[in-house]
């Protein structure tokens, strides 16, 4: 058995490698320096972007394109400076930031991704502002809830996995996180550097995803339980798998945020008070069709019953002859999907990262916790508390520090009612 | 190869001040984790408390470094007060969540804008320690063979071991008394306690407490070595460096976290000055790995040697497999 797992590592570990060393040598084309100017959720165009090198000569210059994007290709790595010509934005529009002018270092074979917020200027109409008059501060509340009910069904795909897991073998799985990085990184291979087309990339992401829950349960974690690994020790165990899937995502992807080829900056449409992008409304039902999919299963199905058979009494399900090793596997191939899903969703959302699923993992655990450990429903009604929580606090509070709100409501909540939501009234202290 | 160098630095690492922080900050989770089954991941936090309670209040309000001291030990006093009275009635899972929530709280709110004021947001905040650095007895720098350190680092590991002396003597005393029995016995069978009239409750928080504050030592050192306070270094990678450097040691051992700590960044910074210099030097092909790669080298490192360690050895190299709490209920 524990030479499977030496295996199973080599295996996983060339696979990555392979992969990796893909990515990179697609990328070693050569140098450029590019971006996408987005403001409000819409691509900016006509702005010039002016490149100069290290003793002031240009080096090139890009005007951005219908979808926003830009690129200059420069001659070799070196120090640059990159100038947006602020007198080619919209009225309006200024650099957030204030810096229109960046001096950046271009590595070796690597596109640079230069990056210039966008927004309305202080004062000029359009500026989000507290004291407007009423229709816009609706639209904006709308606004919110709408970006609200889609960042919780992003948590809820990852929130039901990971509520399934815990459920059925009693695992506070740190490295679920990771298993949502993994849906976004796959599509992202699949896409941008094999070419195929995000949709299908989008599928054959969340098939790998679930494989890798397979995989993870069938040559560790089952490994794990055979050997009787105390449930403490497999949750700090998880933060060791964690820490290794992350920074082995950092080692072959880097640290920057990149965007899929496709459906980076989608113009939106009106829908009444809200615009939103057709991208985003696409999502959500899928999301929903899944969620209510897998919510269905577990309630109408044998293998649906045998799981919360198993959930409720391993001892009892197994003696009532249900293989409770299998039911795990199983839970674990459908949480790595799901979590993968959530990755795509995610990653559309906000761009790929290699700490995107961390970055996540304790609004998900939020999410559970809120709803009641174990139990998937109250996952799914903890995610949407969640969801609008991070969204609606901006009403109140910085933006930056919306995720503090999600974070004291799941203390506020463990004070009162610790058995969350829909949680059994049971002994949990 | 330069491996003066690249041992010089291993060497260094066995005593320097990150070690001391790190192993102060261990002692702190051994009370926690090890001595009574208190699944805190939340221990950055407490260094966080303490090293920006001493930052602000020099920096930012202008007091004395006394004050800041003070104030940095209530702060990690009244954070452990806080996460206790929420959490400590539920069961060990819930803990680890809200404390991992907690930290996440704390750092998010220390890099913050809107209070960068008083924070200075994710730059830090600096210049708070040169009341402690005039206190330095210190002139010259010490170099033996190829391990050097310049006069601040030599005061600040002074105080540091001193720390440490303390931390273990009270660690050992508290442990060996009648409370510490009490300790070690929630975590073996808290309802056992109960049943015998103790308040289980209230003594894990003097638990809570007393590891958060041996924790916060860690933070002043962590942050006097730097001579600055940043927001990201209190982020849960730190926590987690802290729970394989307890189980490396071995939990529930008085030494075990300072001997943990020693290994560990023994190790740590060896690969770190290694690698640079294998691909610097062409040993390592530069489309395998360059040296903004090498970081994460170290990382995997740590999460597969806290994972082979749990597997394989959960005592670690001092504990005893019977006083190791691995075990949900």
């Amino acid at each position: 058995m524990r030479r499977a797992v030496i295996i199973f590592t080599a295996v996983l570990g060339f696979l990555f490698a392979s992969l990796g060393l893909g990515a990179t040598s697609a990328l070693a084309e050569g140098e450029t320096l590019q971006g996408t100017l987005i403001n409000a959720g819409q691509p900016v165009t006509g702005v010039v972007i002016k490149v100069a090198d290290e003793g002031g000569t240009p080096a090139g210059e890009a005007t951005s394109g219908a979808d926003g994007k830009w690129s200059v290709a420069v001659s070799g790595p070196g120090t640059y400076k990159v100038d947006l010509d602020t007198a080619t934005l919209p009225q309006g529009v200024v650099v957030t930031t204030g810096r229109s002018s960046l001096t950046l270092p271009v590595f070796e074979g690597a596109a640079r991704n230069v990056l210039f917020p966008l927004g309305p200027a202080a004062g000029a109409p359009g500026a989000p502002d507290p004291d407007e008059g009423g229709t816009s501060n609706l639209s904006r509340v709308l606004d919110l809830v709408y970006t609200g009910i889609h960042f919780g069904l992003i948590i809820a795909l990852a929130a039901l996995g990971l509520s399934l897991i815990f459920g059925t073998m009693g695992l506070t799985n740190f490295a679920h996180g990771e298993l949502v990085t993994f849906g976004a990184l796959a599509a992202f291979l699949l896409n941008v550097t094999v070419g195929l087309p995000l949709e299908l990339a989008a599928v054959l992401a969340v098939v790998l995803g679930g494989a890798f829950g397979y995989f993870q349960d069938r040559f560790f974690w089952g490994w794990l339980r055979n050997r009787r690994t105390g449930l403490i020790g497999m949750m700090i165990i998880s933060i060791g798998a964690a820490l290794i899937l992350r920074y082995t995502y950092l080692f072959f992807f880097r640290g920057d945020t990149r965007q899929f080829a496709q459906y980076v900056a989608q113009p939106g449409i009106d829908l009444g008070p809200i615009s939103v992008a057709p991208k985003n409304l696409l999502m959500d039902a899928i999301a929903i069709v899944v969620l209510v999919v897998v919510s269905l299963a577990l309630i109408k199905t044998r293998l649906g019953k045998a799981t919360r058979a198993v959930s409720t009494n391993p001892a009892l399900a197994a003696a009532s002859g249900i293989s409770v090793d299998s039911v795990i596997r199983l839970v674990w191939t459908i949480g790595g999907a799901l979590a993968a899903l959530s990755g795509v969703m995610l990653a559309v959302f906000q761009g790929i990262n290699y700490q995107m699923g961390f970055q996540i993992l304790l609004l998900v655990f939020a999410a559970v916790t809120l709803g009641g450990l174990g139990t998937a429903f109250g996952a799914l009604l903890g995610s949407m508390v969640v969801g609008l929580a991070t969204q609606l606090s901006t009403l109140w509070i910085p933006t930056e520090l919306k995720n503090v709100g999600a974070l004291a409501v799941l203390i506020v909540i463990i004070l009162i009612r610790p058995q969350g939501i829909l949680g059994r009234r049971e002994r949990i202290g | 190869m330069n491996w003066d160098i690249i041992f010089g630095v291993s060497i260094e690492s066995l005593i320097n001040a990150t070690m001391i922080a790190y192993a102060l900050a261990a002692i702190g989770l051994n009370v926690h984790f090890g001595y009574t089954g208190l699944l805190n991941f939340g221990q950055s936090a407490f260094l966080g408390v303490a090293a920006y309670g001493l930052a602000m209040t020099v920096s930012t309000f202008g007091l004395p470094f006394w004050t800041g001291i003070l104030v940095g030990l209530a702060g990690a006093v009244v954070l452990a007060l806080l996460l206790g009275i929420p959490t400590l009635r539920l069961r060990a899972d819930y803990l680890a969540i809200v404390t991992i929530a907690a930290a996440e709280i704390v750092r998010l709110l220390f890099r913050s804008v809107s209070l960068s004021e008083w924070t200075g947001g994710s730059d830090g905040l600096q210049r708070f320690s040169d009341d402690f650095f005039t206190m330095n007895p210190y002139s010259s720098a010490l170099e033996i063979g190829i391990v050097s350190f310049d006069e601040r680092e030599l005061w600040v590991m002074t105080v540091g071991w001193l720390l440490i002396a303390i931390s273990l003597l009270i660690v050992f005393l508290s442990m060996r008394s009648p409370w510490g029995r009490v300790i070690k016995a929630i975590r073996e069978d808290e309802d056992a306690v109960r049943s015998l009239g103790k308040n289980v409750v209230s003594y894990k928080m003097q638990s809570l407490i007393l590891g958060g504050v041996l924790g916060s030592l860690g933070g002043f050192i962590f942050a006097l070595s730097r001579a600055a306070v940043q927001p990201d270094t209190y982020g849960t990678e730190f926590t987690f460096y802290m729970y394989t450097i307890v189980i490396l040691g071995g939990a529930a051992r008085v030494f075990g976290p300072v001997v943990g700590s020693m290994i560990f960044w023994f190790l740590l910074a060896f690969i770190n000055a290694l690698l640079p210099s294998l691909i610097s030097e062409g040993y390592i092909p530069s489309w395998f790995m360059d040296a903004n790669q090498a970081g994460a080298v170290g990382f995997i490192l740590v999460g597969l040697g806290l994972v082979l360690l749990l597997i394989f050895r959960p005592q670690g190299i001092f504990g005893d497999k019977k006083e190791v709490m691995l075990d949900g209920r």
